[in-house]
């Protein structure tokens, strides 16, 4: 044991008495540590902020779009799966793109023409104001519920309400404000689907959302869902009903098959840096063959002088690896701060890269240090 | 205390043959001070490095202390260098990244000593060498003879009985040479085995016993070494 800590004293002066050459060699440690931590966190956050925005509308939520152009089915042709016990709603809708302009300011938005239901069924909740609701549809009126990013562009401000705005030609007043989502219904502007129906000049309803009457019932609202589709389009191919959870999943496993491919190509860099390791320490030795042959000529076993240039190789990368991990969490913080996004620093990541680096020390620092043990006293001596 | 019985050891270099060693054999009592002379070439450096176990001749044996180095694995040579033997080279050998102190600590540090232990011990072996004001200065802040001296002190700090010493006044002025051969020889007033390699004859005189090399063979006259 004193024998380790002598060993790993030594060390530690050896790689601070060469602080560029140690730098220098740490470097392409610090990169992959760096590279690891950052993309894996980066993809995990990113993942976790989509699911919350996915999870958010709930796990009972279907969503059905029609995607042959050419039939046009109308509100009442969806609103007829609400005879059905498993399901406790559906709300088609009509998506619109088109530009908002209030006073010299103007933003792009989607306008999304909705039910009276819609909000319940989305999940959606007011900020203030009040909703779309059935004689809005019933008299098209030019009223709108807008997203508070829409109402920041437009007004520079949340108090909004009774203020108007041009869309498609027409003015439009607000009635209502959402509450912030963080996600896309941030830049949505909410009219009567008659209302839209109108401004995009067509009948034809492409997509609704279903929800289920319960996370139980989530299946038989789809083999119902799917069922009524097939019975008003006559093809299978021309819609698809999709499931919020499948979504999920499907979304999980693209996420996480991509954190893995950024983490793959990140020990890579680290095996590089593995190599870097291995070429100083073989300057290393031949630098100091002899002092090998002066600790040999002492009494210095092989096993110590192996432990001495094997412990010099994973101070190199440990200390590699830490000086990645404090930069990686100091870059999360900056991007935090600049991107206006919160970025978790991923410690699983964080601690597997930090195993590969005393892995990598050890693996890559055994050759120089068998090398180095290996020679014979005279030979180590009698070398200048 | 040191037997060595017909030695050999021949180096092939290209197509030449060298006789380091021929046939030598030497018998060493404990406490005894003995002088290795002889020209350049002779084979004096390797005579020592054969006694000191850093290098094993092509036959012949070697009993030292009672132990066949022919049978020692390479892990026993290390602890008997560590605890036997102790050298003093001509060019000095020190760590020069490290101090004085360090450098005398370094045996004491393979003998798995406490770290009290060590520091007590270098200290007291820097002392006895006349350094115990220097033991911060690294090598390159020391003179030569005061190098040398520190090369003593390290010998001494490791508790070894054998002292081989390799011309330690080869690369030193006539002074500091002087300072360092007192030295050695008031060591062997103190019960240690020294075997001095030099090839001044003023400076063997000292010895007890001087061996005579000529082209690997040992001689115990000048005479009989210069019939060759
Ligand atoms: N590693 C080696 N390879 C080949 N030949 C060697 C080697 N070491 C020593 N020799 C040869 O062995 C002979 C004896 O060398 P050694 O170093 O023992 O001489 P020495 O008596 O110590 O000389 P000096 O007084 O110059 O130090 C020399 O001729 C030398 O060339
Ligand atoms: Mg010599």
């Amino acid at each position: 044991m004193t024998m380790f800590f002598n060993s790993l004293r030594l060390a530690i002066r050896s790689t601070l008495a060469n602080k560029m050459r140690s730098f220098l060699t740490m470097l392409g440690i610090i990169i992959g540590v760096m590279s690891v931590i950052v993309l894996v966190s980066l993809a995990q956050s990113t993942t976790s902020s989509i699911t919350s925005a996915i999870s958010s509308m709930g796990s009972d939520l279907l969503t059905v779009t029609v995607t042959d152009e050419d039939l046009t089915l109308d509100a009442d042709d969806y609103l007829d799966l609400e005879q059905y016990d498993s399901i406790a709603g559906v709300a088609p809708y009509l998506t619109v793109s088109s530009t908002a302009r209030s006073g010299s300011n103007y933003t792009s938005v989607s306008a999304i023409g909705i039910t009276g239901e819609y909000m319940d069924i989305a999940g959606l909740d007011l900020e203030s104001g009040r909703a779309i609701v059935e004689s809005d549809l019933d008299w098209r009126t030019y009223t709108a519920v807008i997203g508070t990013g829409v109402a920041g562009d437009l007004f520079e401000s949340y108090d909004v309400i009774g203020q108007t705005f041009t869309m498609s030609g027409h003015t439009f007043t607000i009635v209502g404000l959402l509450s912030e989502t963080g996600s896309d219904t941030d830049t949505q502007i909410l009219v009567p689907l008659t209302t839209a129906q109108r401004i995009s000049d067509s009948t034809a309803i492409t997509t609704a959302y279903v929800r289920a009457a319960s996370t139980n019932e989530v299946d038989l609202a789809q083999a119902l869902t799917e069922y009524k589709m097939l019975q008003l389009t006559q093809d299978e191919d021309s819609y698809t009903v999709y499931n919020m959870s499948e979504l999920l999943e499907t979304m999980d496993d693209v996420m996480s098959t991509l954190s893995l491919m950024l983490g793959g190509i990140a020990a890579i860099s680290l095996l590089v840096g593995g190599i870097g390791i291995m070429n100083i320490m073989l300057v290393s030795v031949a630098e100091r063959t002899r002092e090998i042959g002066i600790r040999k000529a002492i009494g210095a076993r092989r096993s110590h002088i192996l432990m001495q240039f094997l412990i010099e190789a994973c101070v190199l990368s440990i200390l590699g690896g830490l000086i990645g991990l404090g930069l990686s969490a100091l870059g999360l913080r900056i991007f935090t701060i600049v991107a206006d996004m919160t970025i978790a620093i991923e410690w699983r990541a964080a601690i597997v890269a930090l195993l590969f680096c005393v892995v990598i020390g050890v693996a890559f620092g055994s050759y120089p240090a068998a090398k180095a043990s290996k020679l014979t006293p005279i030979e180590a001596l009698q070398r200048n | 205390m040191l037997r060595l019985e017909h030695i050999f050891k021949t180096y092939y270099v290209g197509d030449e043959t060298v006789h380091a060693l021929d046939d030598a054999s030497l018998h060493i009592k404990p406490n005894e001070f003995v002088a290795i002379c002889g020209p350049s070439g002779s084979g004096k450096t390797t005579l020592m490095n054969v006694m000191g176990c850093l290098d094993l001749p092509d036959s012949g044996s070697y009993v030292l202390d009672g132990v066949d180095i022919a049978e020692c694995t390479d892990k026993e040579l290390s602890l008997i260098r560590s605890e036997k033997i102790g050298f003093v080279f001509q060019q000095f050998n020190l760590l020069d990244s490290m101090s004085a102190l360090e450098n005398v600590e370094l045996p004491l540090i393979y003998q798995r000593h406490s770290q009290r232990e060590r520091i007590e011990r270098a200290k007291l072996a820097l002392d006895q060498v006349g350094l115990g004001n220097r033991m911060q200065h690294r090598p390159s802040q020391l003179s030569g003879g005061q190098q040398q001296r520190v090369a003593i002190a390290r010998a001494l700090a490791s508790n070894s009985r054998v002292i081989l010493a390799d011309e330690p006044t080869g690369n030193l002025d006539s002074k500091s040479g002087n300072d360092i051969m007192r030295l050695i020889d008031k060591l062997s007033e103190q019960n240690y085995t020294i075997v001095l390699i030099t090839h001044n004859d003023d400076v063997a005189r000292l010895a007890q016993r001087i061996v005579y090399v000529r082209d690997g063979r040992l001689f115990d006259t000048l005479e009989e070494a210069d019939a060759v």
